[in-house]
C-alpha cells in the first residue's frame, strides 16, 4: 500500500509570499497592526492563511489507499452555504475571510468552560494524515488527505462533566466576510452536532489542513470537523464554538428540512433521501456512479455504536 | 446583401447551447462534475427554450411584430430537443441505462415524476408539429397545444423540487412563467398599449429627411 507522503511545507508557505517578498509592505502593515493592536485584538494578519503549522504528519491506519481526489476539485468544488450556495462560490468568496487569529469558545458540561486561543487547542495535539471517503448528501463522493488529530483527544481534554451526552459545534457568524449569510437560506450560524460516543469515535477527526497544507478558507479554515461515517453537512466547517450538552443540539440542517436530514445522518445506500436515493453516488473524477456502502465503508469502526438503533427512522 | 432568414438564424442559435456544452466537454472546463454539469444544463436550456416559446405569442400581441411567429415552431421543436437530451444524460449519467433503477426512480421522486410527465407531455406536441398535422386535427390542434401551459407549469415545478435550500433561481423560472401565463390573460387591446412601438408608429409621422 503505498500514501503519497506530503512534503514537509517548505518556508515560503509558512510567511505569506507577498509579505516575504515586500518589506515595504511588511512594515506598513506591521506599523499599521501595532496601531490598531492597541485598540483591537481582531487585526488580521496574514490575508487567507490560517496560522496552522502543519510539519510532517504521521500517517494513520484508518487511511485509505484508494486514488485521491485532485487537489483542484477538493478545493473548487464545494458546499459551503456561508460564501454561495453553487460549487464554485466558496473558492471564489472565501479569501478575505480572516482565520488569524482564531479562537474557539468552549462552553456546557465541560470543567473549564472560556474561550481558547487556536494555538493553544493545537499546541498539545501531534498532527496525523487521514485519507477519507466524503459523502454528500447530494450523492457525489471525494477521497481526501486531511491533515490534523482525532476530536477524541480534543474532548478528553475538555473533560466533560458527568452530564455531558453531546458535542455540538457551531461555525463563524461573519456576514461582512461570508457573504452567503446575508441571506436566510439557513438559519445561521451552522450548527452541528455528535453524540459523545460518536465525537470520542477513533474516527472522527478535526482537521487543520488538506493535501499537506493549512485548510484553504473554502475548505473550512482553520478548524473543521471530519466524520467519514457520516454524509458531508455533518462535517462543520470553520469552528468557533463547541459546547458539551445533555440534550440532542438542533442542527442546522435538520431544522430546515426536518424530514429530509436527520441528526444521525450516517451514510446509508438504503434509506433514501426523500427527494432522491442513495443507493449510489458519483466520485468526483469519474463520469458514472458507483454504489455507496454502507457507513461510507466505514461500518467496522462504527457499526457498534448503532446496533439495535431502527436506522430509517433515526436517518 | 441577401437577408438571412429568420429561421436559419433561430435554427443555428438552438444548437449554440448544445455546441457549447459539446467544446466544454471535450476541452474539460464543466469543473469537478462534468455528468451533474451536462444534466443540470441540458435542463436548464430545455426549460429556458420552453419559456422562450411562451413569450412568442405575447411578444407578437404586444409589438405587431411577425417574425417570432415564424420561428415558433422551431423553438418548441428545440424546448423538446433540449428535454431529450436532459433525459438522456440523466438516463446514461446517473443511471447507466439501467431501466430498473430509471423506474424505481420514477415512482419514488415526485420531481423525477413530474420532469418525466413534462417530457411524455411534450412529445405529441413535438409530433403534430407538422403543418399536416394541423390540417389533420384541425380544431382539436389548439386544444391539445394549449397543454403547453401545464408542462410549463410541471417544467418549473420539477426544478424546485430539486433544489437543497436556494429557490431564487426556480424562483424566478417561476415568475418569468407566470408573467407568460398572465399576460395571455389580459385583453389584447391592453397588450397593444403596452408598445412603444405602436405609439410611434400610429403618433406623428416622422418627417422624411431632407438630402
Amino acid at each position: 500500500m503505498l500514501i503519497k507522503r506530503p512534503d514537509p511545507i517548505p518556508p515560503r508557505e509558512v510567511t505569506s509570499e507577498d509579505l516575504y517578498k515586500s518589506r515595504r509592505r511588511f512594515l506598513q502593515q506591521a506599523g499599521a497592526s501595532m496601531a490598531i493592536l492597541a485598540g483591537s485584538a481582531l487585526w488580521p494578519m496574514g490575508a487567507a492563511r490560517a496560522g496552522v503549522r502543519i510539519g510532517s504528519p504521521k500517517h494513520s491506519r484508518f487511511s485509505t489507499d484508494e486514488d485521491l481526489t485532485s487537489r483542484e476539485d477538493v478545493t473548487t468544488y464545494n458546499n459551503y452555504y456561508e460564501f454561495g450556495t453553487s460549487k464554485s462560490d466558496p473558492s471564489q468568496n472565501a479569501g478575505q475571510l480572516p482565520t488569524d487569529p482564531w479562537s474557539v469558545e468552549i462552553a456546557g458540561e465541560v470543567a473549564k468552560p472560556g474561550r481558547l486561543a487556536l494555538e493553544d487547542l493545537l499546541r498539545p495535539q501531534d498532527f496525523e494524515e487521514r485519507i477519507y471517503r466524503h459523502r454528500c448528501v447530494e450523492g457525489w463522493s471525494m477521497v481526501i488527505p486531511w491533515i490534523g488529530f482525532p476530536l477524541a483527544s480534543l474532548v478528553k481534554r475538555l473533560e466533560p462533566t458527568s452530564q455531558a451526552r453531546y458535542v455540538e459545534f457551531t461555525t463563524l457568524y461573519d456576514p461582512k466576510h461570508m457573504p452567503g449569510q446575508r441571506r436566510d437560506i439557513l438559519d445561521w450560524p451552522y450548527v452541528e452536532g455528535l453524540r459523545m460516543d460518536e465525537a470520542t469515535n477513533p474516527l472522527a477527526f478535526m482537521a487543520v489542513g488538506l493535501y499537506g497544507d493549512p485548510l484553504p478558507n473554502q475548505n473550512g479554515a482553520p478548524l473543521r470537523l471530519v466524520v467519514p461515517w457520516k454524509y458531508g453537512f455533518k462535517s462543520i466547517k470553520s469552528i468557533v464554538k463547541i459546547r458539551l450538552t445533555r440534550e440532542m443540539p438542533e442542527t442546522t440542517w435538520h431544522e430546515a428540512a426536518p424530514n429530509e436530514y436527520g441528526f444521525y445522518a450516517n451514510v446509508n445506500p438504503n434509506v433514501p433521501h426523500p427527494r432522491w436515493s442513495q443507493a449510489r453516488e458519483r466520485r468526483i473524477g469519474e463520469f458514472f456512479k458507483r454504489d455507496t456502502l454502507m457507513f461510507n465503508g466505514y461500518g467496522d469502526q462504527v457499526a457498534h455504536m448503532y446496533k439495535g438503533m431502527n436506522l430509517k427512522r433515526w436517518f | 446583401m441577401r437577408r438571412i432568414p429568420v429561421r436559419t438564424l433561430s435554427f443555428l442559435a438552438g444548437l449554440l447551447p448544445l455546441a457549447v456544452l459539446v467544446e466544454a466537454t471535450f476541452r474539460g472546463t464543466l469543473g469537478a462534475n462534468p455528468a451533474d454539469a451536462l444534466i443540470n444544463q441540458t435542463g436548464l436550456w430545455a426549460l429556458r427554450l420552453l419559456l422562450i416559446t411562451l413569450a412568442v405569442t405575447p411578444l407578437r400581441r404586444i409589438t405587431g411584430w411577425r417574425w417570432p411567429g415564424k420561428i415558433r415552431r422551431q423553438l418548441g421543436l428545440f424546448a423538446f430537443f433540449y428535454t431529450v437530451l436532459h433525459f438522456a444524460a440523466y438516463a446514461v449519467l446517473d443511471q447507466s441505462l439501467d431501466p430498473g433503477a430509471i423506474w424505481a426512480d420514477l415512482w419514488e421522486r415526485p420531481f423525477i415524476t413530474v420532469g418525466f410527465a413534462a417530457m411524455v407531455g411534450l412529445a405529441p406536441l413535438a409530433a403534430t408539429s407538422t403543418t399536416a398535422a394541423m390540417v389533420r386535427l384541425g380544431a382539436w390542434w389548439p386544444r391539445l397545444h394549449r397543454t403547453v401551459y401545464l408542462l410549463g407549469v410541471l417544467s418549473v415545478l420539477h426544478y424546485y423540487l430539486l433544489v437543497k435550500a436556494d429557490i431564487r433561481e426556480p424562483m424566478i423560472y417561476a415568475l418569468i412563467l407566470g408573467a407568460l401565463l398572465g399576460l395571455r390573460l389580459l385583453p389584447r387591446p391592453w397588450l397593444r398599449r403596452l408598445s412603444p412601438l405602436r405609439r410611434q408608429r400610429m403618433g406623428t409621422p416622422q418627417p422624411v429627411p431632407r438630402r
